[in-house]
């Protein structure tokens, strides 16, 4: 089980790479805050699978949950930053 | 106790093909809305659908019962946050004025 965790590592890490394009030559700046945001929910599967891979979920499953925290409110302040702003 | 393990790959499996057709929208798809959709569906499900799978291993074959009820609360959790991180952003991009993308013989 932990070759074919591996593997799903190794797939959504290179998602993660299609997933750069957007971000290096997104058109506006709101598609790069989605591209982070995207690349970010693809980490915390790659960090459970890490965690299982290396025995040590108990430890990771914190770190996971501060991760998926900090990810949502990330694209929520910016999203709050561009309304007050009123442009892009 | 195989069935459970086959489940459990096939569950995975559906997670990596909705994060691949997420990823495929976010790069093909013409404007931001759209590419919105198609990130804020696909990797939502994604991550519900693996955690799912992932817990649904642990819980049988290692009798971790007190992580696999984390990973649920993780897996609800960005199934309740990550819509709502979407709609936010989607409304700050239409009240600064991001165009929705038509057809050019319609404008």
């Amino acid at each position: 089980m932990e070759s074919f965790y591996l593997g799903v590592s190794i797939f959504l890490c290179s998602l993660v790479l299609i997933c750069l394009y957007r971000v290096v030559f997104g058109p506006t700046i709101i598609d790069r805050i989605v591209s982070v945001g995207a690349i970010g929910t693809k980490t915390l599967i790659v960090l459970v699978l890490m965690g299982f891979i290396y025995k040590r979920i108990e430890m990771f499953l914190d770190i996971i949950m501060v991760y998926a925290f900090l990810n949502f409110i990330g694209t929520l302040a910016a999203a709050k930053y561009f309304e007050g702003r009123g442009e892009i | 106790m195989e069935i459970i393990k086959i489940i459990s790959i096939v569950f995975v499996l559906i997670g990596c093909f909705f994060f691949a057709t997420g990823t495929i929208g976010l790069i093909r798809f013409p404007d931001f809305y759209s590419r919105m959709h198609a990130t804020g569906k696909g990797d939502t499900l994604a991550v519900l659908i693996s955690l799912m799978g992932i817990a649904l291993y642990h819980i049988f074959y290692h009798g971790a019962v007190l992580d696999s009820i984390k990973l649920i609360v993780i897996a609800v959790f960005v199934f309740l946050a990550n819509p709502t991180a979407t709609h936010a952003i989607s409304r700050a991009a239409f009240r600064c004025g991001v165009k929705p993308w038509t057809r050019e013989e319609n404008k």
